[in-house]
């Protein structure tokens, strides 16, 4: 197969396997020379992947990269970086501390030994500056830059060591509006000069703004290479989420109930500091289960958070059963009946090196029976961990054996059966199967869907929308920080939500 | 992967409780070994100044009322270090807060003007607050500002340590004073009784005794005790817990600081019976608490053993340089080997190491 | 004048006492802006100390002596630098095990050694026409020995690797943020040991000075201490040679002050000085621009492995 002429970059074959999951699977793209070809995919489509392996983050199980027609191996930054090409990160790999020119310069050997000439590194910094419009002082620290600036540094960095290529993942993620603006400014001088530009994105309105032909990749696969012209939004996002078929679990009508959970304008902010909440309102009825879905970064994190006690929210009101909760410490949340599966279920729901017993009364610890006055009853929450290993079966040689040698299923076994334990009125659980396997994903649902039977209000956040369809009776899209849209589960347009996670507004009339 | 040498360090899973064992005895051993070495070097057969030791510290009743009485401060020092590691908080202040301590039961002692019988009681309440508001500092700024708890508590002892310099050539110098200088000696009933026949104090070491049972029992068995072992494990876990975690440093460092400041006591009113110049005090029993600490894998009741173990090396000490004539520092040249070879072979528990180019 | 003759001779005793502190100093900056801590200063600067004793007695050579201080000082931080960055022990411990230890081993040593005047000390130094400025030229210029002008050129020149070279912008990276370091190309266990390995041979080199030119005997223990305030000056110094050097010359005039001044400062309230100091300099770095600005480098303490941030 020849190359279209033009092409710059052109990746055949690419496979890459992690355990337990193929993220690329056979990737053919074809990126050409002085294009804003955009990479479109949800979470775990495998654009990240892909393009870390273009970059020489990862190396490819399978298939060959060619550029410029030829074939290369591309084995670490410093070899794409020798082929020009450059990536601008979502987290920017900067040191605040030092200067501008200074990160500039970092890990470069320019030959001149230990030794700088700043005076020919800052003239040709503002150079290209100038060249590319993007206007930054070079002696500033990086510290006290915005974040819209801080990018220009990451495309500086780049540019200074003569990328010719540069992928950006998902830049637009952490800047304001009127950053984005400037972004996108700053692209189209890019490529007027020359450049080409692999562009990461989830949110659809950028990719008809930015893009000249857009790639839709869909669970490690390519669904679609288009010219943008020749699309739109609608069906770039029945692209983007599109599946043959939806596996619905059985489960019962929902018999709507009392409303347990009321979220009202909700605003807060995230840890950079801008706005991850914006006017969030939803509620939540006894026996139902609400799945948030949108691409990860849209405030999903956030809200679980304001809603357990460990954010602040700036406006708006959370009440439980009727009761106030917004901005109570966690210790109250958890008393009022919400329990918390969190995210990162070793790092903030378990104690490693403390034992499966002891883990077990992490948040009850402070009430009878394990504990009388200053004494815990040791007696107590050893029952309590014999009845939770049996009722949730957790596998483990005993209850004394430290959380840490759990395997992921049994760590977020042990966490259900904490948190479920006191029959709570309002289950948050976020992306509770991640990681799991299909046993301990199965049992996982099926546990929330008891819950659901007995009548506690379930939040679920998770990256995997099949999940959100096949579990929740209802789907709330967040995206940007706002809410979407809702819709009954199964009355869901797989069409109309892959639009509203991309960044459309459900129309008005729609479920 | 590019690393300087041609192996690499990967982490293993946890260690059996008789792995930690062995390896604690395995890093005595080579420290053992290499003083060993050391004393041959000086012409004097290992075996013979092992013996030495051993029977000295251990071999008589007098020797043994020595060596327990090196072992009480670092029993008490020990039982309130092994609280701080737990949270994780780096407390090398001992020192200073012993040192706080006697400058507290000193003053007390001698200038109170409290009756006879409320002046013991008085001087070890003194001493504990004082040596506890020592901590307190440190943790406090550690709790609000972030600072660093290694810098902090360091920079007390010096502090600390000047401060009793200060003391005893300034406004508290001794009227009796010759040369090395001194305070007044305390009364007698500000002295602590020793056991019969020698010079060691018995309210001290069962104090100690007595801690190390209620630091095991609060750390193991009680809420606070919970609360301190999940902030020290995993404050992101005590965050989501909802766990105090300013509090809970401070709850630990008034203890640690406490506990230490008592030994500060023990010193004056079992030992010395006046403020000495700080060198003379505490001949390290702050840094050397830290070993022991640590050899006691933080538990209270392990602390026991080790404070006797080093309170052998200690007495000691004195032996070698009576009877061999050699220098007392070759302790610390044993300290130093042991806490090295101790934190070597946590290294080895702790990880695999591995050649690179070997395919696991 | 007898005021001007108290100037010349306590500027001069400045220069001459701070010259080991600040060479202590500078090399801990080093390693510490690369982001290990090092509690082992004590301990290499006794070792240094007894080293070059030992060496300039036998050979004569009081250079020599100074050559051994360093290299000692080296061996000693290169253990340090083992067992924290390839091992990942725990800095803190280490580095108060290598104090006990040289403090220790140089006890053990240096029985023998102790009452007996160096033959051979570091010569002293008059420059002619430069002695003649006033106050400045008999203080600088008169009776200094040579490691004196050595010491105060390293100033610039570390300041200028630091800040104004590659080599400096690599290390600041390693000491704050070595992830991003690494991911840039930069051999970030290379860098943290060539960085200690100069902060452990200037702490011998410190050593050596005080039994090679400023008071040329042996005794148990002269250091009494330098070590511990080596590591107060450092914070103080806010990790800056340039700051090192006012802090290191500050404390040594002070500490000859404090006999002068008795009658209103005690003496040892005076030398707890720099120990409070540091605290009080984290203090006033510990929040918002002054932290970045002057703050103690980021991953300083912390063992850096790749993938584990």
């Amino acid at each position: 197969m020849s190359t279209a002429p033009g092409a710059v970059i052109v990746l055949r074959g690419i496979v890459k396997r992690f355990p337990g999951v193929v993220a690329n699977d056979g990737i053919d793209l074809e990126i050409r020379r002085g294009e804003i070809h955009c990479l479109l995919g949800e979470n775990g489509a495998g654009k990240t992947t892909l393009m870390r392996i273009l970059y020489g983050l990862y190396q490819p199980d399978a298939g060959e990269i060619l550029l410029d027609g030829c074939r290369v191996r591309i084995s670490s930054p410093r070899a794409a970086l020798a082929h020009r090409i450059g990536m601008v990160h979502q987290h920017f790999r900067l040191v605040p501390t030092l200067s501008v020119e200074e990160n500039i310069i970092l890990g470069l050997d320019e030959g001149t030994g230990p030794f700088l000439n700043l005076a020919r590194t800052r003239q040709k910094i503002e150079r290209l500056a100038a060249e590319y419009g993007l206007a930054v002082d070079p002696k500033a620290k990086v510290w006290q830059l915005s974040v819209g600036q801080q990018q220009r540094v990451e495309i500086l960095k780049a540019l200074y060591r003569d990328a010719h290529i540069l992928i950006m993942d998902e830049p637009t993620s952490v800047l304001t509006p009127q950053e984005v603006e400037q972004l996108f400014s700053t692209l189209r001088n890019l490529v007027d000069a020359g450049l080409t530009i692999v562009f990461i994105t989830h949110k659809l309105d950028e990719v008809m703004r930015v893009s000249d032909r857009v790639t839709v990749l869909r669970q490690g696969r390519v669904v679609a290479t288009l010219p943008t012209s020749a699309t739109d939004k609608a069906s770039l996002a029945r692209l983007m989420v599109g599946r043959e078929v939806v596996f619905r679990l059985d489960k019962a009508r929902h018999e709507p109930g009392k409303r347990v959970l009321e979220v009202a304008d909700l605003h807060t902010v995230s840890d950079r500091g801008l706005p991850a909440l914006r006017g969030v309102s939803f509620s939540v009825d006894a026996g139902e289960i609400l799945g948030i879905a949108g691409v990860s970064g849209n405030g999903q994190r956030e809200l679980v958070e304001v809603l357990t006690g460990l954010r602040r929210a700036t406006r708006g009101k959370v009440l439980l059963a009727g009761k106030e909760i917004t901005n109570r410490s966690p210790r109250e949340i958890a008393e009022a009946g919400v329990a918390h599966v969190p995210e990162e279920r070793i790092r903030m729901g378990t104690v490693p090196n403390l034992s499966l017993r002891e883990n077990l009364i992490l948040k009850g610890y402070r009430y009878p029976p394990f504990c009388r006055s200053f004494f815990l009853n040791r007696r107590a929450s050893t029952e309590n961990a014999c009845r939770a290993i049996a009722l949730y079966q957790i596998v483990a040689p005993s209850d004394a054996t430290p959380a840490k040698l759990l395997s992921g299923g049994n760590i977020q076994r042990l966490v259900l059966a904490r948190e479920l334990s006191g029959s709570p009125c309002l289950i948050v659980a976020a992306h509770p199967t991640y990681g799991l396997d299909v046993g301990a994903t199965e049992q996982v649902r099926q546990i929330l869907l008891k819950e659901r039977e007995r009548g506690a209000a379930i939040l679920l956040t998770s990256e995997d929308l099949e999940e959100i369809l096949s579990v929740s009776d209802r789907i709330l899209v967040l995206f940007g920080g706002e809410a979407m849209g809702t819709l009954k589960a199964e009355e869901a347009d797989l069409g109309e939500i892959g639009l509203m996670m991309a960044g459309t507004r459900q129309t008005e009339g729609a479920a | 992967m590019k690393g300087l040498l041609p192996f690499k360090v990967e982490r293993r899973a946890v260690p059996s409780g008789g792995m930690v064992l062995l390896v604690s005895l395995l890093a005595i051993v080579a420290a053992l070994a290499v003083a060993a070495g050391l004393f041959q070097a000086y012409g004097v057969s290992p075996v013979r100044a092992y013996g030495l030791i051993v029977r000295g510290a251990l071999g008589s009743p007098l020797g043994l009322a020595e060596t327990v009485r090196r072992a009480t401060p670092l029993l008490l020092c020990g039982v309130g270090l092994t609280i701080a590691f737990r949270a994780l908080f780096w407390n090398i202040g001992a020192e200073g807060q012993l040192l706080l301590g006697a400058v507290a039961a000193t003053g007390v002692g001698l200038f109170s003007g409290l009756p006879d019988a409320l002046l013991l009681p008085a001087m070890f309440l003194a001493g504990f607050l004082a040596g506890a508001a020592w901590g307190l500092v440190p943790a406090i700024l550690k709790a609000k500002l972030g600072l660093n708890d290694v810098i902090t508590t360091l920079m007390m002892n010096y502090v600390a340590m000047y401060l009793v310099e200060w003391l005893i050539h300034g406004p508290w110098k001794g009227t009796q004073m010759r040369g090395f200088a001194y305070t007044d000696k305390l009364p007698d009933v500000a002295r602590l009784s020793f056991i019969p026949g020698t010079r060691t104090p018995w309210l001290t070491l069962a104090l100690g005794l007595a801690l190390a049972f209620v630091a095991y029992i609060l750390v193991t068995r009680t809420r606070q005790g919970f609360e301190i072992r999940v902030v020290g494990e995993n404050p992101d876990a005590a965050r989501f817990a909802g766990i105090n975690q300013v509090k809970t440093i401070l709850l630990v460092m008034l203890v640690s600081g406490g506990l230490a400041g008592l030994a500060g006591v023990g010193e004056i009113a079992g030992v010395h019976g006046m403020l000495r110049s700080s060198g003379q005090i505490s001949m390290g029993y702050g840094y050397t608490a830290i070993i022991v600490a640590w050899l006691a894998r933080r538990n209270p009741l392990a602390v026991i053993a080790t404070s006797l173990f080093f309170g052998v090396i200690m007495a000691g000490g004195d032996v070698i340089k009576s009877s061999l004539g050699l220098p007392f520092q070759l302790i610390n040249v044993f300290n130093g080997l042991i806490l090295f070879f101790l934190i070597g072979s946590e290294v080895l528990m702790r990880y695999r190491v591995s050649w690179s180019g070997r395919r696991r | 004048m007898g005021w001007e003759t108290w100037v010349i001779a306590t500027l001069a005793r400045t220069l001459a006492y701070g010259t080991p502190l600040l060479l202590g100093t500078l090399g801990e900056i080093y390693a510490e802006r690369s982001g290990v801590l090092n509690l082992g200063v004590e301990g290499m600067m006794i070792m240094g100390a007894f080293s070059a004793f030992a060496v300039a007695s036998t050979t004569g050579n009081p250079w020599l002596g100074i050559l051994a201080a360093a290299l000692v000082g080296g061996a000693f931080s290169l253990v340090h630098a083992f067992a924290c960055i390839t091992l990942k022990a725990n800095q803190v411990v280490s580095g108060l095990s290598l104090t006990m230890l040289g403090l220790g081993l140089s006890g053990v040593l240096g029985r023998g050694w102790e009452g007996k005047p160096l033959p051979v000390p570091l010569g002293e130094i008059t420059v002619p026409g430069l002695s003649a400025i006033p106050i400045l030229g008999p203080v600088l210029f008169q009776g200094q020995n040579l490691l004196v002008y050595l010491t105060l050129l390293l100033v610039p020149l570390l300041w200028f690797v630091l800040y104004r070279t590659r080599t400096g912008i690599t290390i600041r990276s390693v000491g704050e943020n070595p992830g991003t370091a690494d991911s840039l190309g930069v051999n970030v266990a290379r860098v943290r040991y060539l960085c200690v390995l100069v902060g452990g041979m200037l702490a011998g080199v410190a050593g050596g000075y005080l039994t090679v030119a400023y008071r040329p005997s042996w005794t148990e223990g002269m250091t009494a201490g330098m070590g511990w305030i080596v590591i107060a000056l450092t914070i103080f110094a806010f990790w800056n040679p340039a700051m090192g050097l006012v802090g290191a010359y500050l404390f040594a005039a002070l500490y000859h002050l404090s006999f002068r001044l008795q009658p209103w400062v005690a003496p040892e309230l005076l030398r707890a000085m720099p120990y409070a100091f540091a605290i009080l300099a984290l203090v006033l770095v510990a929040r918002g621009t002054l932290h970045k600005r002057m703050g103690a480098p980021a991953a300083l303490g912390l063992p850096y492995t790749r993938g584990e941030e």
